[in-house]
């Protein structure tokens, strides 16, 4: 079991056991249910079909509710393959994965649809420096020069420039998992993590491994200067 | 009730006494050094509390040594052992920022009268 589906549910903070303070985001991490099993010689591939969030039945199509009769399970609001991790070939259809699946410490990879920024321009969209806010500039929020002149004539591919920002797959990678509560299938992940509160995000076994767990995170609020009063605060006083 | 303040309240400290901006109050504070660990005292007036649940902080400014001194404290941190209040100060703002830029007698808080 590799992947899971889940939902953010927003952001807070809690205390470490020496103290500090450790931003997290709170997910909502399953439960899924297996709805069908892809094979290689069945589908070509391998992969999962998990559903996730129950749905009244109101509102399904009769192609979904047939699908979801067939696996025998309740309708879902969110259908999402997955390939296969470890262990999945037992997995049957109905079997149901839930946040215990992860534990403290574990890396994990979360994938998510960022928040939607609309039509924005260089500076915001790639960064870009802008002209100075005061002495009469007459440059401000501008892209600056395109490219050169004579040669090439021409603007070369993929400048960047101002466009459609945001609402789009993003994933962070070796997100912490600082805590859990199995009973309510809420994690606790440290840092930010990619879309809006609400939004369902997918759930991933680190690829980068699992590296650094729980004692890297004692070490790193440690290793911050004690002699600075802004980063005592910021362990918690 | 909303999930998220359903889990700050469960990590809420319960023994923070009721204080406000303007008051003077007396912070014990847990610090480590090396492997020992001592408590600290820092004692000043409330400057404004900022936050909600779990991520409430405060900030404290006192005078040491002449030099005006602010520390933001997490109001929840497990390493304060206590909040003392000294003094309840009569201010009309939230945020008392502008009691940075007086010296002297025009940098105090007025007492708190009860009739």
């Amino acid at each position: 079991m590799d992947f899971i589906l889940g939902r953010k549910i927003g952001m807070t903070n809690v205390f470490a056991p020496d103290g500090g303070s450790i931003p997290v985001t709170v997910v909502e991490a399953g439960p899924c249910t297996v709805i069908q099993k892809k094979t290689v010689e069945k589908d070509g591939y391998d992969a999962l079909q998990l559903g996730f969030t129950p749905k009244k039945e109101k509102g399904v199509s009769k192609a979904m509710m047939g699908h979801f009769k067939k696996a025998g399970v309740q309708p879902f609001r969110v259908v999402r393959e997955v390939p296969f991790g470890e262990g999945d070939e037992e997995l049957e259809v109905g079997s149901i994965l839930d946040a215990t699946v992860f534990d403290r410490g574990d890396r994990i990879d979360v994938t998510g649809i960022s928040k939607g920024r609309g039509f924005a321009g260089g500076i915001k969209r790639h960064g870009f420096s802008g002209g100075p806010k005061s002495h009469g500039g007459m440059f401000d929020r501008g892209l600056g020069s395109l490219g050169n002149a004579a040669s090439p004539s021409r603007i070369v591919k993929g400048k960047k420039m101002p466009g459609h920002m945001g609402s789009e797959r993003v994933t962070t990678q070796s997100v912490l998992l600082v805590d859990l509560i199995p009973e309510d299938n809420l994690i606790f992940l440290r840092g930010s993590v990619p879309g809006a509160n609400g939004g369902v995000i997918l759930l991933r076994k680190s690829v980068k491994g699992q590296r650094g767990g729980l004692e890297g995170l004692q070490e790193q609020v440690r290793s911050l200067n004690p002699l600075k009063a802004s980063k005592r605060a910021a362990r918690g006083g | 009730m909303n999930v998220i303040d359903r889990i700050e309240r469960e990590g809420m400290r319960k023994d923070i006494p009721d204080f406000k901006p303007g008051d003077t109050v007396r912070v014990h504070v847990k610090i480590v050094e090396g492997d020992k660990e001592r408590v600290q005292v820092f004692e000043g007036f409330v400057l404004g509390r900022r936050g909600g649940g779990i991520r409430e902080t405060f900030r404290v400014r006192k005078l040491s040594y002449g030099i005006g001194v602010e520390r933001v404290f997490p109001l929840h941190s497990p390493r304060l052992e206590k909040i003392e209040v000294i003094r309840k100060g009569r201010v009309r703002r939230a945020k008392l920022y502008y009691l940075r830029d007086r010296r002297g007698k025009a940098a105090q808080v007025k007492e708190k009268r009860h009739h």
